[in-house]
């Protein structure tokens, strides 16, 4: 079995499943009703990506996987995902904070991946990519308007985006699994990846008035199942129903 | 509790149509007035292109002068094809 | 549309003080089904009527997004999540299309709020009951979708144009809801003990609020000759309320789920199904506000509401100062 290029896809798709997760808390109680039909798109989009992920990560696994038994039936620390996507929403900042440096990075990655000699990874970044890019849009567009827009809006925004800075080293953790695909060529090095994710992020952030913070943390550990106190909550939630009742089709 | 300003919202729905009036949104500024009417008009494919425009720049007519904007028109008959009546050899005309 | 007997105007009692030319004329084009426009004159009980109906119709919308959303985080399958997430956010997009409709009346849309959290303004009783489990989500798209569309698709040739295109729009987007709700029975139908348990007991909970969206009973509805007459309406209650049961009952069949009414009969000579008294006194309980879960529901909109207006203020001084700079 592909166990690296299996683990690299179940890391992508839990990416999109958790934080996708994570937008549906926002759905019926956003700022406004338009801006709650925006996070709903954004939500949409991930579950899709996941769902397309998760899939392949399945067959590939060749275990009679698919989709939902993965979602629904992993334990926290079999997880993937980043620590960022998988932290709280928050204030309204919090989330476009925690989205912009999740889209801006997450962008360039499958527009990297688009090229990927894997044909059904670069065809699910084909997709993919297109949402992402208007999701970075999305999220930087309110970056600059609560950044630059009243005094509270400002310091909330600073506030957040001193929260989930601490993430950002894990956002970029190229762990084993995801090296060796790299080393195949399958996938980007993430940290290649990084310097251009700064200059957008700080380029963003300027015209916020906000600047990006220096302090670098070394908190790595989503990718290899170590995760925050946070993921195991909301998959006690998200996995209640098909856990209670593992012989059931929904 | 403030609310944003009312956008009106129109869409051409495919190449080669005009744009249709749609509904519309509150936003802030015209770029997120666009994102709005993107989030909650194009939901099913509905468009492939967008305008906005405030509602309180729109300038509309007045319907009780109707009479004196419109009843003109009615009166000049001869501007529709239907008016003519042609032999029938030529009449596909 | 929902209920709309809530916080009547009297509008019989306006129409006094209306000049009486202008009004026939307007009962005269509203007869002949023209539409009116947001510039045309009309009776200002005509005006407020409307306003009311399309406003509690835009906050049942909105505030009908509280009882399914408690399910999405836990919707059991990624498709499921994405239907139901993707059928909450229509119900978002109707509540604005609908306020959008009201705002042409000269209401703006802050001040329908302001009326709703204040609890000026009411919204469908029905979401004042909890969603207790997943089936409750099949039985809310099946039944309060159903009745929802059966009272809004004779509204999409209501009178006022701007109510009347928005229920089109609305319509189109409706028929997914009855049938995701439907499928999602079906797959429990078909599945095991537990779930086949979960259904019925949603719809033992959901069946008579469900026919209580219709409104009371046509002989306790004063006003519905009036609107009727204005085609504000286009059904009276029990019409469209034994419209539903005739096709519901038949639906239910076929997903083995019994109706929770004893004296529901097929009625050969009356081509109808008869079926049990509903318990109105219930109804005006939950309309005031004694719902088991009005508090939350109504606790959740103000909340998020008040959460958002810093947003909302931010972004209006992001463009202030923008327009500030062009103008400079
Ligand atoms: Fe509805
Ligand atoms: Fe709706
Ligand atoms: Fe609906």
């Amino acid at each position: 079995m592909e166990y690296s290029l299996f683990r690299a896809l179940t890391q992508l798709g839990d990416d999109s499943l958790i934080l996708g997760q994570r937008l549906c808390e926002w759905c019926g109680h956003g700022p406004t009703i338009e801006v709650d039909l925006g996070l709903s798109n954004l939500a949409l989009d991930l579950i899709g990506q996941a769902t397309m992920l998760l899939d392949y990560a399945g067959e590939l696994e060749g275990g009679g996987r698919d989709a939902d038994a993965l979602a629904f039936h992993r334990n926290a620390e079999q997880f993937a995902n980043c620590l960022l996507a998988e932290q709280p929403n928050g204030d309204f900042a919090r989330t476009v904070v925690r989205h912009l440096l999740f889209a801006t990075y997450a962008s360039a990655l499958y527009e990297a991946l688009t090229a990927s000699p894997d044909a059904r990874l670069a065809e699910i970044a084909a997709k993919a990519v297109k949402e992402l890019r208007y999701h970075a849009d999305f999220a930087a567009d309110w970056a600059e308007r609560l950044g630059d827009g009243t005094e509270e809006s400002r310091a909330r925004m600073a506030e957040a985006l001193d929260w989930h800075w601490r993430f950002v080293n894990d956002l970029f953790h190229d762990d084993r699994d995801w090296a060796a695909c790299a080393a195949r060529g399958l996938v980007p090095l993430r940290q290649s990846l990084r310097y251009g994710f700064e200059r957008d992020v700080s380029a963003i952030l300027e015209r916020a008035g906000l600047a990006l913070p220096r302090k670098v943390w070394p908190i790595v550990g989503g990718r290899s199942g170590q995760h925050s106190e946070h993921l195991s909550v909301l998959l006690a939630t998200m996995q209640v129903l098909p856990r209670a009742h593992p012989e059931a089709v929904w | 509790m403030y609310d944003w300003p009312l956008w009106e919202v129109f869409i051409r729905a495919r190449g080669g149509l005009d744009h249709r009036h749609a509904g519309s949104v509150h936003a802030p500024d015209a770029h997120m007035a666009l994102r709005h009417a993107r989030d909650t008009y194009t939901r099913r494919l509905e468009g492939v292109s967008i305008w906005v425009v405030r509602s309180s720049d729109i300038v509309a007519s007045d319907p009780a002068q109707d009479y004196s904007m419109f009843e003109p028109a009615a009166s000049k008959i001869y501007r529709h094809p239907t008016f003519y009546v042609l032999p029938e050899a030529v009449d596909h005309m | 549309m929902y209920t709309t007997e809530l916080g009547k105007v009297s509008p019989l009692q306006d129409g006094a003080q209306e000049d009486p030319e202008r009004l026939a004329a307007f009962e005269t084009r509203v007869a002949a089904d023209e539409f009116v426009e947001p510039k045309d004159w009309m009776p200002q009980a005509y005006r407020r009527t409307l306003v009311r109906q399309i406003s509690q119709h835009a906050h049942s919308e909105i505030v009908g997004m509280l009882p399914e959303g408690n399910w999405l985080t836990r919707a059991p399958s990624l498709q499921r999540k994405a239907i139901l997430l993707a059928k909450i956010q229509d119900e978002g997009g109707h509540g604005l299309y609908l306020y959008c409709a009201a705002e042409t009346l000269g209401t703006s849309r802050e001040e329908m709020i302001d009326a709703l959290h204040s609890g000026r303004a009411k919204y469908s009783t029905i979401f004042n009951y909890p969603t207790l489990n997943w089936a409750d989500i099949g039985a809310i798209g099946w039944l309060v979708d159903g009745a929802a569309i059966m009272n809004q698709v004779p509204l999409q040739r209501t009178s006022y144009g701007p109510y009347a295109r928005a229920m089109v729009r609305i319509c189109k987007e409706e028929s997914f809801h009855q049938r995701q709700g439907y499928d999602l029975l079906l797959a429990l139908a078909k599945g095991t003990a537990a779930q086949k348990a979960m259904s019925q007991d949603a719809l033992n909970r959901w069946w008579w609020p469900a026919l209580m969206m219709f409104g009371p009973p046509d002989e306790d509805s004063p006003n519905s000759a009036q609107s009727i007459r204005w085609r504000i309406k286009r059904e009276t209650n029990d019409q469209l309320r034994q419209k539903f049961v005739d096709a519901t009952v038949p639906q239910a069949e076929l997903l083995g789920l019994t109706i929770p009414d004893p004296d529901l009969n097929w009625n050969e000579q009356r081509g109808h199904y008869d079926f049990g008294a509903i318990e109105w006194d219930e109804f005006y309980a939950v309309v005031r506000g004694e719902g088991p879960t009005a508090k939350e529901r109504i606790t959740a909109r103000r909340d998020a509401w008040a959460n958002g207006a810093w947003v909302r203020e931010a972004a209006a001084a992001f463009e202030a100062k923008r327009a500030a700079r062009v103008a400079a």
